[in-house]
């Protein structure tokens, strides 16, 4: 896929709970959203405003109530189960804001994982691990269990997770939420990293105007609309 | 995913959660040690057993007047040579020597002769302040042979004690200690009073045999055990009662016989036909080392059946127990599973994860349960008296067992984590 190809086609999502129960709930109501192949986009909105939902929705680990998706020429609407775990593990990659590493095995194992469920064979995995921990600064810690490491190492070695299978698109939700802003600050500068050097493609939520602001494009939500949409910097401050 | 992996993963859960996986695999434990501790005295038992039956001739036939009724059925007629038995056979009930003489001359060929004991009671032997617990037993020689003991000084029996019913006995190496400060060396030769029934009997010692103390089933000290005194055969008999007859009789088979169990039937029923017909309550009946293992296999069985049921419903317990940890830990484990997920773990590895850390958690249970039944089971057939030797077959049942348990109850809670939506999984607190 050459750098400008389309590469997330939203049309309409809705998505709703309780669906035909007497309270039943439209988050969002008819989000059209389309992100090019190397873009930074930036998600900000008030809290309950449905950011994570339709970040779910993006990174397929939820379907729209209605609507149509397609991610990477795949129309998501149609593939079944098995289908969307191997769009998760080859073509996306999660941050969140909890961190979510495995507990008991260590960062390197945690940065195996998706390699593991991709069937890639021990020592390929092991080697590009190791490569990816170097990425992230965390060569030197990364035999450590995550209970081992601060909130910074460990939201460095999700990121590398994230790289593992070197996917089409980084989706993080909030990935410097739990973080003081210098240490938000150095995970913020990895994403530029990863953005320049290799081009990815990055969504991400945010709660902070600064950080929004170094993006290629900032999408405001409200109550489950986008209500504007405007340029960023693009770089990280000097 | 890989299965080494997911083997690496559930072992670190185990060591993270050592107790509660420990008290989990507590009913597994349970379950398989008692079936492997039952099933190694069975083995041991059974291993001994079988070498003391193939000690004694497998072709022997043992021939016995029992009673006329469905009862003395059980264990094929067979007479047991331990302890007294109760019995109150009228004068016209018991086997007498003339009946042999016709028997033998019946079968010239196949009868090759009998080895007779006639028990003379128990008593104690005793000498001013010393004493020894004794069992009186008249055989004939053909009987003493066979009871293969080790002589350590002095002489085993002549025609003229037999013939002539002299007052000579044959003591043990235990009586020597107790009497004559184990001397058995000068132990021949001289008088021993033995007290039976308040009377005293007074007899010259012959012979000194070695005392098998591993026969010994009854754990005394080895002052108190009760040990043999030999007497000839008409000895045995002119002490009881004068009349040369016996409840019980052993037919070693001659080289004519083919079927030691076909000749078992035959000589039965020529017994009864010629001797019992018109006996209303006793008859003969008998029965061969062959028959005898036949029935004592068969009563093993029975006995495995009723264990395995027993175990079977330990590990039902057991197995319910794994599922509920399992089910727990699932719940707890929720968001790691919602991660995985969004990981790109399909439905189906998520769920062989699960059931291998249960198959994992079971056979670890299994293990430790197979090592504990080993060592009590081997305790306790030591303590018994018998060789312990591990039964090899029913270790590898019982280990697999443990694992299609964990296969079995591990399948529920982990097709419940594979099901699981990665949207609520991941939201879970
Ligand atoms: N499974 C669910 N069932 C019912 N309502 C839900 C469910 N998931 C989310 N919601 C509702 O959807 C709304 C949007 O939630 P969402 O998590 O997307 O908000 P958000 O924009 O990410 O907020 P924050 O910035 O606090 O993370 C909330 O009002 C929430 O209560
Ligand atoms: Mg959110």
């Amino acid at each position: 896929m050459a750098k400008g190809d389309i590469i997330i086609e939203a049309h309409d999502i809705v998505k709703r709970y309780y669906i035909g129960k007497p309270n039943e709930l439209e988050i969002l109501h008819g989000i059209s959203l389309s992100v090019r192949e190397g873009e930074f986009v930036a998600i900000v909105g008030a809290s309950g405003s449905g950011k994570s939902t339709l970040m779910n929705i993006i990174g397929v680990l939820d379907k729209p109530t209605e609507g149509s998706y397609i991610l990477d020429n795949i129309n998501v609407m149609e593939s079944r189960d098995d289908e969307l775990s191997e769009i998760r593990n080859k073509k996306i990659g999660f941050i969140f804001q909890t961190y979510n590493l495995i507990a008991r095995t260590s960062a390197l194992k945690n940065v195996e994982l998706p390699m593991m469920y991709a069937r890639m064979p021990g020592w390929k995995r092991k080697k590009r691990a190791r490569e990816l921990m170097q990425l992230v600064e965390m060569e030197d810690r990364m035999n450590h269990a995550p209970d081992e490491l601060s909130g910074g190492q460990k939201q460095r070695v999700a990121i590398a997770r994230a790289m593992a299978n070197d996917p089409a698109l980084l989706l993080a939700d909030e990935p410097t939420g739990a973080l003081d802003s210098k240490t938000g600050r150095m995970v913020m500068d990895i994403f530029h990293k990863l953005h320049k050097e290799q081009g990815k493609t990055i969504v991400l939520i945010t709660h902070s105007p600064e950080l929004a602001e170094e993006c290629e494009r900032i999408l405001t939500l409200s109550d489950g609309m986008f209500i504007g949409e405007r340029k960023g910097r693009n770089h990280a401050p000097s | 995913m890989l299965l080494l992996e997911n083997i690496i993963l559930a072992l670190n859960g185990i060591r993270a959660n050592k107790m509660r996986s420990l008290l989990t695999m507590l009913g597994i434990i349970i379950g398989i040690a008692s079936v492997i501790a039952i099933m190694t005295v069975g083995t041991s038992m059974t291993a001994s057993m079988t070498d003391t039956m193939n000690s004694y001739g497998a072709n022997d036939i043992t021939m016995g007047v029992s009673q006329k009724s469905t009862e003395t059925e059980m264990m094929g007629g067979m007479r047991f040579e331990w302890g007294p038995r109760k019995s109150n056979l009228g004068d016209n009930d018991y086997i007498y020597m003339d009946m042999l003489s016709v028997l033998k001359e019946e079968y010239p060929d196949k009868i090759d002769h009998f080895l007779l004991e006639c028990s003379a009671g128990q008593g104690q032997a005793k000498d001013g302040s010393l004493y020894a617990n004794v069992e009186l037993k008249g055989v004939n020689d053909e009987k003493f042979e066979d009871d293969k003991l080790e002589m350590l000084s002095g002489r085993s029996f002549k025609e003229s004690d037999q013939k002539d019913g002299r007052k000579v006995a044959i003591v043990s190496d235990y009586f020597c200690n107790n009497m004559f400060n184990g001397d058995t060396a000068s132990a021949p030769g001289k008088e021993i009073s033995i007290l039976v029934n308040g009377k005293y009997h007074y007899y010259t010692i012959i012979g000194v045999y070695e005392y098998d103390a591993s026969a010994n089933w009854v754990s005394t000290s080895e002052e108190e055990t009760t040990t043999t005194v030999y007497l000839p055969l008409k000895t045995a008999f002119d002490f009881n009662h004068d009349d040369q007859r016996f409840e019980q009789v052993t037919v070693v088979t001659g080289s004519g016989v083919t079927s030691v169990d076909d000749f078992m039937m035959e000589i039965g029923s020529f017994m009864n036909r010629r001797f019992y017909r018109n006996n209303d309550s006793y008859e003969i009946s008998c029965s061969s080392m062959s028959s005898f293992m036949a029935e004592m296999t068969e009563s093993m069985n029975t006995m495995s059946m009723a264990i395995s049921f027993i175990a079977g419903i330990s590990l039902l317990v057991g197995g319910i127990g794994v599922m509920n940890i399992m089910l727990v830990s699932i719940q707890e484990r929720t968001k790691e599973i919602g991660t995985r997920k969004a990981l790109g773990a399909t439905n189906t590895s998520i769920r062989i994860q699960f059931i291998v850390e249960a198959m994992v958690l079971c056979f670890m249970g299994g293990i430790i349960g197979v090592v504990i039944g080993t060592v009590l089971g081997s305790i306790l057939s030591k303590q018994m008296g018998y060789d312990a030797s591990a039964p090899l077959g029913a270790i590898v049942f019982a280990v697999a067992f443990s694992m299609v348990i964990g296969v079995f109850f591990g399948f529920y809670p982990a097709n419940k984590a594979a099901k699981m939506n990665p949207v609520d999984a991941l939201r879970y607190e």
